[in-house]
């Protein structure tokens, strides 16, 4: 058994890595357990990657209020934490006299939840915003935003990692059970773990782990989603989000630019109870397109570079009707344990808000000592596609590694592969070295580099070919070699 | 900022090909830029033989074809630089490039691109289901056995019928690998009837056509696919579902021209090719820039794109020389039957050859040239695949004022 | 008997029919050069192949270099030409062209590079 924690937090996405990086503040011992071999291989890094305005959730809701807090400190926080995040704007399009009414009731529900600068706008106006929308008039959020969220959850998670938390991959959650003096034993599939507090950060997996802690009955349903890629040629077309009129329940198929130049397509909402299948419909991908090319008609197949799907842990209530967030400690059924239940969107937008909510439940119980050390700031890898041609001059001169470029789509550099395969977090999973650089994510999808970046793992890392993992456990790339040296 | 006469990005047939008729030519101030570690491109993963049958009246594996090149580079001492990826090609032709050595800039008085063409990916196709890994491109898959020793496959389906798929089912198949079958959704194979022959054929591995993969299974590795029969608009039929358990699929569905640094350099491309629309010096809309081989349309045959890089680099010799070249003022337009030709406009004052490929199987029938109405030129075709590309020569002689030239097929 | 087959000499690929009777070549439509029929009467009586495969490198600066036959060989054995061919190690460097297993089975026909690998 591993020695005892302070706190424990199941699950490291971009909340349970927002809650580590918000707890390691303090002086704790802090341990995160993941069951995968990354931080956002779930509903963090599958999901549409825009920051909500928060005008979408009713009134007096942690929705609403959280998601207000995480839009309004965003910008700060990605300038401390170093991770793409783009204040571009975003547009809900509408044609009816209903759809003009629906966005006059969001406004106002926007305005009550403190969403700042929302108005209606007119079609004239929408196309100077976005000129490729279709739409009569439209709602125009002005601090609605994007932001890349497989670099935001990794940038959350290695600035927690930096200031003291242990990260612990591949590390299950089958037990939990609490001892006579108070402190938790955390069963993983990879041994035992003891600790004062728990954190149930399990997104997914909130309702396993909460039935594991002893409060049972919460009902979590998943919503899952598929999109499509568009290849970046498209970005120019799609300066932000255009989404259609909402639902009450589903914000609906939308278009979004993503930070890097691509579009992404959807997502649909089917209700699903398997967890962990990820594929995707061909009639869903059909009818992604043909829905949203309602709204922004570039969507071309010829443009389609990948799918994704990701699923929405929601709560819901015996009727089915969709809860709020659920952040609380039952200090009957399980003190010294925080959970969180049905964090869906906004969870993006509202992580750190969130973390900060669960924290001060935590504080009302406890006295938390500042821990003197504490570094807010952290750095992510420099991108040379992204930089000016005297700065890539530059980072060449310094280190030649940056005139190696790998990923030719991509233009990622042999300097920023290296520092990927050596993480802070220590991941070694392709799908690891891609969201830290973006190599394997262009129009080829790693038809030129996946083979070096196999190659680069094996070496850099001291692994055989059959040891290299594209993402999950079982996940080889590789069977064996073509002629075996004897 | 250094110059050159010619700048030819990519050293492989098209690229090498260029540089040593341009040096013949009497062009010797050229640099390749190659961004692999060796000359040869592609070639130098296709271990297979049948290259240069035409070209060499030899039958050639890959990497010797490349390498006859690659000598010939040497020994004329033609400058290339390897390890070296071009960022950028501006539209007046400053071209950036990255290197361990840093960052350098060339001014060109031409440029050639030669850059070939990379393969379709399942997420172009939008094949539905989960995204295991297990799933690769035919060349991906060529790369990692041919070139890191990596063995990536046991029990292998193969989607598409394109001949680097076929060749892969052969090269799995003598390494150990069980290749099941190899479905084309097309009702007739895109690759060529050799290789159905001696790589299908020879291994009893089954061609089934107007069929595709409907599902894909697994959240790790691939554990299987579902395969359907589709009908005459290419849709799956449901009911004919057919589950394949496997280790692997292979794609084979397609090469699409790598264009990108032709975009940034304001090339226009044609919608048809993905490649760029360029007269029959092989020139694009701006001038100076040449491009061929791959990059400009998908061959059949490597043979065909040395060719055509040599035809290449004859005009933008005469364009070093003389500083511009004739007009081409002469359009050519195709039928339904014909896909597109390369090149799309000529000068009409030399003679030229048309490329092109039929859109379907054709049988028993004449690709025609027409002006005016009039047959200027022809070719009879007992049978005309779309796997194959097909070659007209047009006289000078034959063609009269700058009407547009209509080829068609008649049968 | 009518028979057809596709000429895999070049990539043209000619589809041959071939009138044969007890084994025997009667007539035949289809060749557009004299190697088509060359090869249906190969084929008849013993059909062969060249293939092409790669051997183990060490030093190099590639782990393989590839190999082919410099003249095929009957397509039955194909699979024992494989099983010789990945007994064989070659030290870098080695140039194309060099012969690594010399009249293969046998058979008027040798395993050569042709792939120079330098040394690493």
């Amino acid at each position: 058994m591993k020695h005892l924690y302070d706190v424990l937090i199941v699950g490291g996405g971009m909340v349970g890595s927002a809650i580590a990086r918000e707890l390691s503040r303090y002086q704790l011992k802090i341990g995160v357990l993941e069951k995968n071999l990354d931080v956002c291989y779930e509903t963090s890094g599958r999901n549409s990657a825009v920051v909500h305005g928060g005008f979408a959730y009713d009134e007096g809701t942690l929705k609403a209020r959280l998601c207000v807090e995480g839009n309004q400190m965003m910008g700060d926080l990605a300038e401390e934490l170093d991770f793409p995040f783009l204040r571009c704007g975003k547009v809900l399009v509408g044609n009816t006299e209903e759809d003009m009414a629906t966005l006059k009731r969001t406004l106002i529900q926007g305005e009550k939840n403190g969403s700042r600068g929302l108005e209606i706008i007119d079609e004239d106006r929408l196309h100077e915003l976005v000129p490729a929308a279709v739409g009569k008039f439209a709602m125009y959020s002005p601090n609605s935003g994007i932001l890349d969220p497989f670099q935001y959850t990794i940038a959350l998670a290695e600035n927690a990692h930096e200031n003291g938390v242990e990260y612990y991959f591949d590390h299950q959650v089958t037990g939990i059970a609490r001892e006579e003096d108070g402190t938790y034993r955390i069963s993983t599939i990879q041994g035992d773990f003891q600790c004062r507090w728990v954190v149930n950060a399990a997104g997914l997996g909130c309702g396993k782990i909460s039935d594991m802690l002893g409060i049972r009955g919460y009902k979590i349903i998943g919503s899952k989603g598929d999109y499509i890629i568009l290849d970046k040629r498209t970005g120019p077309l799609l300066p932000m989000p255009v989404y259609p009129v909402p639902s009450n329940t589903y914000m609906g198929i939308h278009v979004t630019n993503t930070i890097d130049g691509n579009v992404t397509v959807g997502p649909n909402a089917d209700m699903v109870d398997d967890f962990e299948y990820y594929g995707a419909l061909q009639k869903n991908i059909d009818y992604l397109a043909e829905s949203a090319s309602r709204i922004w008609p570039h969507i071309n197949r010829a443009d389609y570079i990948r799918n994704y799907s990701g699923i929405l842990p929601k709560w819901v209530d015996d009727n089915g009707t969709i809860q709020d967030f659920k952040i609380e400690i039952r200090d009957d059924l399980a003190p010294h344990a925080i959970t969180l239940v049905g964090i869906e969107s906004p969870g993006l937008t509202a992580a750190v808000p969130i973390a900060r909510y669960a924290i001060n439940l935590m504080k009302e119980r406890e006295e938390l000592k500042e821990n003197p050390d504490f570094n807010p700031r952290r750095k992510g890898i420099v991108r040379f596609a992204e930089q000016s041609k005297e700065e890539q001059a530059r980072l060449i001169k310094e280190n030649p590694d940056y005139g190696e470029v790998i990923c030719r789509c991509e233009k990622v550099t042999r300097a920023e592969i290296l520092e990927a395969i050596h993480n802070p977090l220590g991941v070694s999973t392709m799908v690891g070295v891609k969201y830290r650089t973006r190599s394997m994510m262009g129009r080829c999808q790693g038809g030129y580099c996946q083979m070096r970046l196999e190659q680069m793992i094996e070496e850099e890392l001291g692994k055989k070919e059959t040891e290299v993992l594209y993402a999950r456990q079982g996940s080889q790339v590789i069977m064996g070699k073509v002629r075996e040296e004897e | 900022m250094e110059k050159r006469d010619v700048i030819i990005v990519g050293g492989g047939p098209a690229g090498l090909a260029a540089a040593v008729e341009l040096h013949n030519k009497g062009i010797t101030d050229i640099l390749i830029l190659e961004r692999e570690k060796h000359l040869g491109g592609i070639l130098r993963q296709c271990i297979h033989d049948g290259f240069g049958l035409t070209r060499f009246r030899t039958t050639l594996s890959g990497p010797e074809y490349a390498q006859r090149f690659i000598d010939e580079v040497v020994e004329k001492k033609i400058p290339y630089r390897t390890d070296t990826t071009v960022l950028e090609v501006s539209p007046d032709k400053v071209v950036t490039v990255a290197s361990r050595e840093g960052l350098v800039q060339y001014q060109a008085r031409a440029v050639i691109l030669t850059m070939g063409c990379r393969e379709r990916t399942r997420g172009a196709l939008a094949i539905p289901g989960e995204r295991p890994t297990g799933v690769f491109t035919a060349g991906v898959a060529q790369a990692y056995m041919n070139l890191y020793n990596r063995m990536p496959a046991k029990e292998v389906v193969i989607l598409g019928s394109g001949d680097i798929g076929m060749i892969m089912a052969r090269r799995l198949t003598l390494e150990g690998a069980h290749v099941q079958a190899v479905f084309e959704i097309q009702p007739i194979p895109s690759g060529l009837p050799r290789n159905i022959e001696q790589c299908l054929n020879d291994y009893n591995i089954p061609l089934y056509l107007s069929h595709t993969v409907t599902d894909v299974h697994g959240g790790s590795r691939l554990t299987g696919v579902t395969i359907s029969r589709v009908d005459e608009h290419l849709r799956p039929i449901p009911g004919t579902e057919k589950e394949y358990a496997c280790d692997t699929l292979i794609l084979s569905v397609g090469l699409i021209p790598e264009n990108e640094l032709s975009l940034d350099a304001g090339v226009k491309l044609d919608n048809r090719t993905k490649g760029a629309i360029v007269d029959e010096h092989f020139q694009t809309n701006v001038e100076g820039i040449f491009v061929a081989g791959n990059v400009l349309h998908v061959h059949d045959l490597v043979d065909f794109v040395s060719m055509e890089a040599e035809r290449l680099a004859d005009s933008a010799a005469e364009y070093i020389k003389h500083g511009s070249l004739p007009e081409c003022p002469v359009e050519i337009v195709t039928d339904g039957n014909i896909g597109h030709t390369i090149p799309q406009k000529i000068s009409g004052s030399q003679d030229v050859t048309l490329s092109m490929r039929v859109r379907s199987l054709i049988k028993n029938c004449r690709i025609v040239v027409k002006q005016n109405g009039e047959e200027i030129a022809s070719k009879k075709m007992k049978k005309a695949l779309p796997a194959e590309m097909i070659q007209i020569p047009v006289k000078a002689e034959k063609i009269n004022g700058t009407q547009k030239l209509e080829v068609s097929v008649e049968c | 008997m009518l028979r057809e087959f596709t000429c895999i000499i070049c990539p043209n690929g000619c589809e041959i029919e071939a009138d044969i009777e007890d084994g025997k070549l009667l007539s035949i439509e289809g060749a557009t050069c004299p190697r088509g029929e060359a090869y249906v009467r190969q084929e008849l009586t013993d059909p062969q192949r060249n293939i092409a495969t790669s051997v183990l490198v060490k030093n190099g600066v590639l782990p393989l270099a590839s190999v082919r036959l410099t003249s095929p060989v009957p397509k039955e054995r194909i699979f024992d030409v494989m099983a010789e061919v990945r007994k064989v190690t070659v030290e870098a460097p080695v140039q194309a062209g060099t012969v690594v297993i010399k009249g293969i089975l046998g058979y008027d026909s040798d395993v050569i590079v042709t792939k120079t690998v330098t040394r690493k």
